[in-house]
């Protein structure tokens, strides 16, 4: 299943120059190889070592050509077309020299091409053919890698068979060049030579992080998929989006009838542009898992055992509740959480049927616990809720500002990309509590490190604002021009105050005045500068001002909308700005509206026939909170798990338990399914058509490769919950959903799943003002018209150090597991990570009396846990921090209340906590536990 | 180890391409440049451990295990190969047998017109070893056949 291979990168360049390759003139960028022009010219030229997702080696001496005028036979894939040339790639003495070359290769290469894994995708097959490659004078019995040679499977997704190596070095390039982890490298010399994981240690036991850019470099069967190897090649391939993060990655699913064989990044997906990460390009089992619920069920009671139905009467059982619920505690007492793991079209229908079915605006996502804030403060301060530039245009960024994101850990391909840049030489600055990876990356080490305190991101961020501020900084022309002139004369003098100087923030914050005007120098001064943040950022009580901050810098400096330049929110899920796109908000129309305007609101009513509330709804927590005063009943949860997602989870369980019917559809009986009443299957990304939208705001196609495993894709699902309520929906094809939202929504109008067919993906706003999207926004002006300044007035938290809680617990991601685990948990990236462990600073563990692998509880206001301790110093004295990845470390038992001043997000970054050693999991564990084994009990008796 | 790679560390710090310098300086303080050693240059130079670890194994200069109490180094080139250092080889290696010392190829010491020319510890050229004085020069260092 391979794509068209260049041998050698495309090259930009204005200029152009014509060549002759063998007899065919044809015209290419200054700069392309001449390697990459023939294919162009369409003369394939034999190749080991070159693909055209690395740069050009030339060491495999197979590439060669004759240039008209010149002497020796240089390698086509180092040396540039020139204007002019007459190169010709096949004569006698070229078909000499090559078939020399293969058979030395071949010399020293077992001949098993029958057995192979490889057998069907072997480039070193191909080129054999290619040469006329007969015979191998010099025998098979000398000195050689193959007799001998050790495999390597300690990897759970792919083997090394040194046998099989060819030493082309390619594998090592990619996880240089393309991961940047610089992982492998060749050891010794001569003969010698080998590729190495390490210090020569196993590939497992490397810096590797199983991301599959070398497996995909190969080209023998020497790095291998095990799935290859158990399967055998592909016989069709089909390109759709990953279901993991927010970078949205274009993967080609390679099939074989309905099965899938592996998972391999597209080299045309614009996110990803050919790289992948262990997630998407390996952890794909769980679709397939046997935990996958494929029967709807219902119980009366969540003590009574899952009872599976038809899908008609989980249907009318859900709608019968939802209406009985309606008529006794009123409109009001149901509502909906739609989901960031389903398409677009998904989370657009279970909007509607909230506000057109159930008849009130009782619909909230993720985006409420994750990046609410960034829809509110960048909508306030640029006017739309969305990352400003291209992951692309990355590539033309002098200055990379990260500030709580940690993304070779969340969102691994940006991070490569990131690396990439700062490898190239763009400066890197780090706002993190943590020393995250980026700070010391081999060859990309962050130019700054402000190692704040958790919580203390305004108090930073103004303190950076008060050097552009008061050092002359400050892009005064491009804020005459794009902003408002009072708001930012406000900020001006409110930046400028001692109390916003780096200086005065020190105690604070714990970071170096010097360092912070450092920084702040170079992020105004460096040349393009862009912004990426992430949960760190957003998820505190102060998220919005945060955000809000953010976005000042960016207008302060003129570092919006331009290529290279912006402000990047790193979303967490596939789809979690689709899921805020599409309406799934309580305020909210599709396409940012808000519900009270009445031009909007008459739009929908007519569109779906239906009377439309002008009143907000209620948000997540507002729906807990309600549920536990007795006045919300019912929830109607689609790909979402707020009993472990949501903080306190003893606040949330509670809330689920005191209502009466919650109907939950997932893949799997997660935390929350174990308070659910109606349990509706739902089907993972290769069960179904539809759309995501990444964090650039590209809309890419997710398409079906297998049929759905319980019979329903989510839309068909949510379609058979309206019509149970007495409100039919009509789509045969999600193609026709999207068509609903391009006529409803502006910023939509032009998407369409033909155009989606024709250009790969498109960015949203694409209209009649846009038909091809928009990469870039804010070009000539912000969104809202003016840019607005605001004012960050630092305001502590008040979660706060005391003695009883002298720690600071702040929370994050690991890279082979995603969110709430439900999907990784059932695939071997258990291997990499099996238990969420808490990271403590030498200093604190030691006056503990705590060691490395010891039990920690775990104590703050709102709960207690166990966990494993990790002593590093990769935190800093006085912050702990944790993943949240497994149910049983019960992390969100820990997080509080507290919440974003604007957005109710919550403060998931900041705990307070105490440490103690302890022998044995807390009583919430212990509970949980027992819990778990009933709930699976019950699941087990409908299963029969 | 720590206080020895420290030293080195502080006295190239500034400098580019420190690489090579800094794993000389490793091997003449420790004899050989540990395991141990290669994630801590890799931290200070900002490379990945297995870039460290593949310079270390191109080269067969730098060894990663300690070498015997004494080092002596048989010219394999081939002008010392022309008088006869491929025996001279062979009798080093039946003569130290289970003696603590380390015995190594080298190719050229420049001694080409008198060889075939042996280098013991770093500081000791013997030119014209015949398998005889090679015995001598070893009674000498002090190890017993």
């Amino acid at each position: 299943m391979n794509d068209l291979d260049y041998g050698t990168p495309a090259v930009t360049s204005e200029r152009e120059v014509t060549l002759n390759i063998d007899g065919v003139a044809v015209s290419v960028p200054a700069g392309t190889s001449l390697m990459r022009a023939a294919v162009k010219a369409g003369v394939m030229i034999p190749k080991l070592c070159a693909t055209d997702s690395l740069a050009p080696f030339g060491s495999c001496r197979l590439c060669l050509v004759e240039i008209e005028g010149r002497r020796g036979y240089p390698s086509s894939c180092t040396t540039p077309a020139e204007a002019g040339m007459t190169v010709r790639t096949q004569t006698p003495k070229l078909a000499d020299l090559r078939r020399n070359v293969m058979e030395l290769y071949i010399s020293d290469h077992p001949l098993d091409c029958l057995t192979c894994a490889a057998n069907g995708d072997c480039e070193l097959q191909t080129t054999a053919g290619q040469v006329g490659l007969r015979e191998v004078r010099y025998g098979m019995t000398g000195a050689n890698h193959f007799t001998d040679a050790k495999k390597d499977e300690s990897n759970p997704y792919f083997t090394y068979d040194p046998a099989k190596c060819i030493v082309c070095n390619r594998c090592v390039r990619a996880c240089e060049e393309q991961q940047g982890t610089f992982a492998l490298t060749i050891s010794g010399r001569g003969f010698a030579s080998r590729v190495t994981a390490g210090q020569g240690e196993s590939f497992m036991d490397s810096d590797c992080v199983s991301c599959g850019a070398c497996v995909n470099a190969c080209p023998t069967a020497t790095l291998t998929e095990k799935t290859v190897i158990a399967k055998g090649q592909a016989d069709h391939e089909v390109v759709t989006t990953c279901a993991y993060c927010g970078v949205g990655c274009g993967f080609k699913a390679e099939m074989k009838g309905s099965e899938v064989v592996r998972m391999t990044p597209w080299k045309d997906g614009k996110a990803n542009e050919g790289h992948s990460c262990v997630k998407g390009r390996f952890a794909w089992g769980y679709a397939t898992h046997k935990d996958r619920i494929t029967r709807p069920m219902i119980r009366t009671k969540t003590s009574d055992p899952w009872r599976e139905v038809s899908w008609d009467e989980a249907f009318a059982h859900a709608a019968g509740e939802f209406r009985r619920i309606q008529q006794k505690y009123g409109r009001d007492s149901v509502g909906a959480l739609v989901s960031s793991r389903c398409t677009n079209e998904e989370d657009y229908l279970v909007q509607k049927l909230v506000r057109a079915a159930f008849g009130n605006n009782n619909v909230d996502t993720c985006a409420r616990v994750c990046h609410a804030p960034t829809g509110y403060g960048l909508g306030q301060t640029l006017g739309t809720s969305a990352g400003t530039q291209t992951f692309k245009s990355l590539e033309k960024s002098d200055v990379l500002l990260l500030i709580g994101i940690n993304p070779t850990e969340g969102h691994p391909v940006v991070g490569s990309r990131l690396k990439r840049r700062v490898r190239e030489g763009a400066a890197l600055i780090v706002i993190d509590p943590r020393e995250i990876d980026m700070v010391t990356a081999p060859h990309a080490r962050a130019t700054h490190h402000l190692k704040l305190r958790p919580g203390t991101n305004v108090a930073v961020l103004s303190a950076l604002a008060h050097v552009i501020v008061t050092e002359g900084l400050i892009n005064e022309a491009f804020i005459a021009e794009r902003c408002e002139t009072q708001a930012f004369a406000d900020w001006r003098e409110f930046a400028a105050r001692p109390a916003n100087s780096p200086e005065a923030m020190e105690a604070v914050t714990g970071v170096s005045a010097a360092e912070v005007r450092a920084a702040a120098r170079l992020y105004a001064t460096g040349g393009n500068a862009a912004i990426f943040y992430g949960l760190g950022v957003t998820e505190h009580s102060q998220g919005s001002t945060a955000v809000i901050a953010i976005a000042n810098l960016a207008m302060a400096t003129g570092n919006v909308g331009r290529e290279g330049v912006g402000v990047n929110p790193l979303r967490g899920q596939n789809n979690v700005q689709g899921s805020c796109d599409m309406g799934g908000f309580p305020d909210i129309f599709p396409g940012y509206r808000h519900v009270s305007d009445n031009a909007t609101r008459e739009l929908f009513e007519n569109a779906w026939g239906a009377s439309l509330q002008s009143e907000p709804g209620l948000r997540i927590p507002n729906m807990l909170e309600a549920a536990l005063d007795g006045s919300f009943k019912g929830l109607y949860c689609q790909g979402e798990d707020p009993a472990q997602s949501d903080p306190n989870t003893q606040h949330v369980q509670a809330a689920l338990a005191a209502m009466e019917c919650v109907v939950v559809q997932d893949l799997f009986l997660n935390e929350t399914a174990k308070y659910a009443h109606v349990f509706l299957p739902g089907a993972s990304f290769l069960e179904k058509d539809g759309t995501f939208t990444n964090g650039e705001r590209r809309i890419s196609r997710v398409r079906r490769v297998m049929p759905p495993l319980a019979g329903k894709a989510d839309w068909e699902t949510t379609m058979g919950l309206a019509e149970a309520l007495g409100y039919p929906m009509h789509y045969e094809h999600p193609s026709q959903i999207m068509d609903e939202i391009a006529r409803l929504t502006p910023s939509f109008a032009g998407v369409s799943y033909d155009k989606l067919e024709r250009m790969g993906s498109v960015q949203w706003p694409c209209n009649d003002k846009a038909p091809e999207g928009t990469p870039l926004m804010h070009v000539n002006g912000f969104v809202r018209g003016k840019g607005r300044f605001m004012n960050t007035q630092y305001v502590p938290t008040d979660e706060k150090v005391t003695p009883r809680f002298p720690l600071l617990l702040t929370t994050g991601r690991i890279l082979s597991q995603y969110n709430v685990g439900a999907q990784t948990r059932r695939t071997e990236n258990v291997q990499f990570y099996s238990e969420d462990v808490l990271e403590i600073h030498p200093h604190d563990a030691n006056e503990r009396g705590i060691k490395d692998g010891d039990w920690v509880g775990i104590q703050s206001r709102a709960g207690d846990t166990v966990l494993r301790a990790t002593v590093t110093e990769r935190v800093q004295p006085g912050v702990v921090y944790t993943t949240f990845h497994f149910p049983e470390s019960g992390a969100n038992v820990i997080t509080t209340d507290n919440s974003d001043w604007a957005t109710n997000c919550p403060e998931y970054k900041v705990t307070a906590v105490q440490l103690v050693k302890v022998e044995q999991p807390s009583a919430w564990q212990k509970r949980n536990a027992r819990e778990d084994e009933k709930q699976q009990r019950l699941l087990a008796g409908a299963k029969r | 180890m720590n206080a020895t790679l420290n030293a080195i560390f502080a006295k190239h710090q500034h400098q580019p391409g420190a690489l090579l310098p800094i794993l000389h300086d490793i091997q003449h303080a420790l004899g050989y440049v540990p395991d141990d050693a290669v994630p801590l240059i890799a931290k200070q130079l900002n490379l990945s451990r297995a870039e460290v670890h593949g310079v270390i194994t191109y080269y067969h200069h730098f060894r990663q295990t300690p070498p015997g109490k004494h080092v002596v180094r048989v010219c394999c080139a081939e002008a010392c190969q022309a008088n006869g250092s491929e025996a001279l080889a062979a009798h080093a290696v039946k003569r130290l047998q289970g003696a603590d010392v380390t015995l190594e190829p080298v190719y050229c010491l420049g001694l080409c017109s008198v060889g075939p020319a042996v280098q013991i510890d770093e500081t000791e050229l013997h030119a014209q070893v015949t398998p005889k004085k090679f015995d001598a020069l070893m009674n000498k260092l002090g190890e017993k056949a």
